[in-house]
C-alpha cells in the first residue's frame, strides 16, 4: 500500500515536472532538436550561448521586458499591500457609521470577476492617455479588493492589547498602525506579497490590452507575441519562458513556508 | 483629530481607487452598452436594449457562453478529482512529503502564457516531432483537428497542470485540521479506510470542498490567458474553442472594431451569467451536504 502510494507520487511528479524539463531541453538545444521527427529525450549537444543569442537579438526585446515585469509587480504589489493594508486595518479597528457599506463595495468587486471590466477600464484608461505606459500598467490593478478584504479579516483578530498599550503611549491610530500592527503582522503582509507578486508577474489579459508598443511590453506579452507569430525561433522561445519563471521558481523555493501559508489564508477566506 | 477623520486617513485611498477603477468602468459599460458606440465612447444614439438583443442572437457570442459552459464542466470536476487526490497521497507519507508538496505546487509559479507555449509547441504540436506524437506514435494535429475536438485535451490538461497544485495546498491545510480523535473513533466502530474517508474526512473538508469549487469555477469562467495563447494566430483566431472573454477581447479591442455597445452589452451578459452559475452551484452544494 506504501509502496503504491509512493509509485503514484512518482509517476504524477514526473509527470508535473516534464513541462519544466522540456523549457530547458528546448531552450538550450538547437533548432533541428526540436523540430527533427526523430525526437530524443536529451538534445544531441547543450548550446549554454543560446542565453547570450537571446539577449542579444534585437528582434525579442527580452531584457526591457523584464525590466518592465519587474517594475510592474514590485510597484504594483507594494501598492496593493499598503493600501489594502490600510484600508483594511481602518475597517477593522476604526469603529465608523460608513463600513458597512464600504465592505459592501469591497466585497462587490469580489463577486465581479475583475475580467468581465476589463473593456470598460481600457477605454476609460486610454481616455486618460495612459495606453502603452507604466502607470496604466500598474494604477489600475493597485486597488485590490481581495487584498483589502484579507487584511481586514486578519486585523480583527490582532491583539487589542498591544494597541491599548500603544495609545496608553500617546500614539496616534496612525502611528499604532506604522510602529504596531504592521511590525508585527510580517508573517500575514510576507505571505499575501508573495501571492500578490505572482498574480502581478503571471498577469496576461490586461498588459496585454494596455501594453500597446514593444517599449511597454512585459514578458508575458513578448513572449505571446512571439508565440502568436508565424516565423519563430523556437530555442528563443522556450529560453525566454524558462527566464521568465526563474525569479518566481527562486521565490518558491526559498519562500516555501510563507507560500504555503498566503495560499492557504487567500484561498480558504477569499 | 476625530475617529471620522482617521476612518478616512485609512480608507478613504483605497476606496477613491476602488470607484475610480471598478465602479466607474463598471457604470460606464452598462451605460455604453444601451447606446451605438462604435469608435466612441460617449455616444450619443441610445438604442436601448438592441445590443443585448443582438448579443444575444449572435451565434458566435451563444457558442462562447457554449464553450465556456463545457470547459467549466470539465474543469472543476476534474480539477477537485485531482487536488483532493494529490493532497491525500501526499497528507498519508512520511518521507519526502514536503519535496512531493512543492512539485506539485511549482506549476502556480508559471503563467498561462508559458504552459501555453511548452503545451502547444512541444507537447501537442500537431507535428511529427511533438512529444505527445512522438510518445503514442500519432499523427494528430492536437490543436488544429475539430473532428474529433483533440484541442480539448490540450485546454484541460494545460488548466490541470497548472491550477491543480494551488487546490491541492488547500485540501492539506484541510485535511491537518481535522481532528485525529475523529479517525479513532471511526476505528474503534470498525470502519474500513473507504467508510472513514466517506464519513470523516468529506464531511470535516466542507468548507474548503466548497472554496475549491467556487474558486476554480469562477477562474474557469475567466479563462482568457490559454485559450488565447493555445490558437490564436497572426491570422485571427479560429472560429472553435473561443471562451467569452476572447470573443469581447477581440470584438471591442481588436483591430478595426472598437464596437464599445455589444462589447457593454457582452460584459454585462456574461457577469450575469457568471453570477447565476456560482449562486446556483453554491445553492446545490448547500443542499446537498445540509
Amino acid at each position: 500500500m506504501k509502496a503504491l502510494r509512493y509509485l503514484a507520487l512518482v509517476i504524477a511528479s514526473a509527470l508535473f515536472l516534464l513541462p519544466f524539463y522540456l523549457l530547458l531541453r528546448n531552450g538550450l538545444a538547437e533548432e533541428a532538436d526540436i523540430t527533427s521527427p526523430q525526437w530524443t529525450f536529451f538534445p544531441s549537444t547543450v548550446h549554454w550561448e543560446n542565453i547570450r543569442e537571446l539577449f542579444e537579438d534585437p528582434a525579442v526585446p527580452m531584457a526591457s521586458s523584464l525590466l518592465n515585469s519587474l517594475i510592474v509587480s514590485v510597484l504594483q504589489t507594494s501598492g496593493q499591500l499598503l493600501l489594502g493594508a490600510m484600508a483594511g486595518y481602518g475597517l477593522a479597528r476604526i469603529p465608523s457609521r460608513h463600513s458597512r457599506w464600504v465592505v459592501g463595495l469591497v466585497l462587490g468587486t469580489l463577486m465581479i470577476p475583475a475580467a468581465v471590466t476589463f473593456v470598460p477600464t481600457f477605454v476609460m484608461v486610454s481616455t486618460l492617455g495612459w495606453v502603452s505606459s507604466l502607470r496604466g500598467l500598474i494604477i489600475p490593478g493597485l486597488f485590490s479588493g481581495l487584498t483589502a478584504y484579507l487584511c481586514s479579516q486578519y486585523f480583527q483578530s490582532f491583539p487589542r492589547e498591544l494597541e491599548e498599550a500603544a495609545r496608553v503611549d500617546g500614539l496616534s491610530p496612525w502611528g499604532t498602525f506604522w510602529r504596531i500592527v504592521v511590525p508585527n503582522s510580517g508573517n500575514f503582509l510576507a505571505a499575501l506579497a508573495v501571492v500578490n507578486l505572482i498574480g502581478s508577474w503571471n498577469a496576461f489579459l490586461w498588459p496585454l490590452v494596455i501594453a500597446q508598443d514593444e517599449e511597454s511590453w512585459t514578458v508575458q506579452v513578448a513572449m505571446s507575441t512571439l508565440l502568436t507569430a508565424q516565423n519563430i525561433n523556437l530555442h528563443e522561445l522556450f529560453l525566454a519562458a524558462a527566464v521568465s519563471i526563474l525569479p518566481l521558481v527562486v521565490i518558491f523555493v526559498v519562500l516555501q513556508r510563507f507560500l504555503v501559508r498566503g495560499v492557504t489564508e487567500t484561498g480558504i477566506k477569499g | 483629530m476625530s475617529r471620522a477623520a482617521w476612518f478616512w486617513v485609512f480608507v478613504g485611498p483605497f476606496l477613491a481607487g476602488l470607484l475610480l477603477f471598478s465602479y466607474v468602468p463598471i457604470g460606464w459599460s452598462v451605460l455604453l452598452s444601451f447606446f451605438e458606440a462604435r469608435n466612441t465612447v460617449t455616444p450619443t444614439d441610445f438604442v436601448g436594449f438592441r445590443n443585448y438583443r443582438e448579443m444575444l442572437t449572435d451565434r458566435s457570442f451563444v457558442d462562447s457562453l457554449l464553450t465556456f459552459s463545457l470547459f467549466a464542466l470539465a474543469v472543476v470536476p476534474l480539477t477537485y478529482v485531482s487536488a483532493l487526490g494529490l493532497a491525500l497521497l501526499v497528507n498519508r507519507i512520511e518521507f519526502a512529503r514536503s519535496f512531493f508538496r512543492s512539485v506539485f505546487f511549482l506549476p502556480t509559479a508559471c503563467s498561462y502564457v508559458v504552459a501555453a507555449l511548452v503545451w502547444k509547441l512541444s507537447i501537442f504540436s500537431g507535428v511529427d516531432s511533438g512529444l505527445a506524437n512522438t510518445v503514442l506514435g500519432t499523427d494528430i494535429a492536437w490543436l488544429v483537428q475539430v473532428k474529433p475536438p483533440w484541442y480539448w485535451l490540450a485546454l484541460i490538461t494545460v488548466r490541470l497542470w497548472l491550477q491543480t497544485g494551488f487546490y491541492m495546498i488547500l485540501f492539506i491545510a484541510g485535511l491537518q485540521r481535522i481532528s485525529q480523535s475523529l479517525y479513532e473513533a471511526a476505528e474503534v466502530d470498525g470502519a474500513s479506510g473507504w467508510q472513514s474517508f466517506r464519513y470523516v474526512t468529506l464531511p470535516q473538508l466542507r468548507s474548503t470542498s466548497i472554496a475549491v469549487l467556487l474558486l476554480s469555477l469562477i477562474a474557469a469562467y475567466q479563462a482568457f490567458d490559454e485559450f488565447y495563447n493555445l490558437f490564436s494566430t497572426t491570422g485571427g483566431y479560429p472560429p472553435y474553442a473561443r471562451p467569452p472573454l476572447v470573443y469581447l477581447y477581440y470584438n471591442s479591442l481588436g483591430a478595426g472594431a472598437q464596437d464599445f455597445g455589444h462589447g457593454g452589452a457582452g460584459a454585462v451578459i456574461l457577469a450575469a451569467v457568471i453570477a447565476m452559475v456560482t449562486l446556483l452551484q453554491g445553492k446545490l452544494i448547500g443542499r446537498e451536504r445540509a
